[in-house]
């Protein structure tokens, strides 16, 4: 099923695109291994997923921690660690 | 009771006070977040998630209701790009009481700072770069729960 998948900050900018809609395979079954599968697509989503634990997500707009199942996401959102305030 | 906004306009301070004060409380206490000049940074840029970061600053205007009996709460971040003493982010609670005031206003800055999706870059002389989180927002974060 077509996910869309949001980019923020470096992650944005290493990818080159602030959003993609994409349509993984059946073996994508949470964050992780959605990233694992998205870096595989250029150069630049590879420099952005290359340290996977300074990434956080949020699936349908909510924060999730990488082993979080997609299920029936919607929307999946990967960035850097939040510094609002 | 809650007033949410995410807006590049600049903060209005006396005019979200003053709502604050007309909700009949006995306190109101606030907090500014201003751009400070640290390591030659001309210019803070701030970049959020439309609609998540929105619908996240309401749920913690809601947890602070369910914890302090509170008249009304003020989220109000600037996003986009802002100059040193510019204010990045105003706090502000009403409630009967001091301590709850406080209290509660004290909580939402501290959640704010890891519950909410913002990013910060700052912009110097030779380029930009990124802010990470420091360790001691997330503790004191923790510190809440």
């Amino acid at each position: 099923m077509a996910i869309a998948v949001l980019y923020f900050a470096w992650v944005r900018e290493r990818v080159g695109a602030g959003e993609e809609q994409v349509d993984p395979p059946e073996a994508v079954r949470n964050v992780a291994d959605l990233i694992d599968w998205l870096s595989q697509r250029s150069e630049g989503h590879a420099a952005a997923f290359a340290e996977p634990a300074k990434l956080r997500a949020a699936v349908d707009q909510r924060f999730v921690p990488l082993d979080a199942l997609l299920g029936d996401a919607r929307e999946v959102a990967i960035f850097p660690p939040v510094t609002g305030g | 009771m809650i007033r949410v906004s995410v807006d590049p306009a600049p903060i209005e301070l006396a005019m979200e006070v003053a709502a604050l004060e007309e909700r009949g409380a006995g306190g109101v206490a606030t907090f500014t977040g201003v751009v400070r000049t640290d390591d030659g940074v001309e210019a803070l840029e701030l970049e959020h998630y439309p609609g998540m970061t929105e619908a996240a600053l309401c749920s913690l205007a809601e947890a602070a209701i369910d914890r302090w009996n509170l008249l009304g709460v003020t989220i109000v971040h600037r996003v986009g790009r802002m100059t040193a003493g510019e204010r990045i982010v105003f706090v502000g609670t009403a409630a009967a009481h001091r301590r709850e005031a406080l209290e509660a206003c004290a909580y939402l800055i501290d959640r704010l700072k890891t519950d909410a999706p913002f990013w910060k870059r700052e912009w110097l002389a030779g380029g930009t770069r990124w802010v990470e989180p420091r360790v001691g927002d997330h503790e004191a974060a923790a510190h809440w729960s």
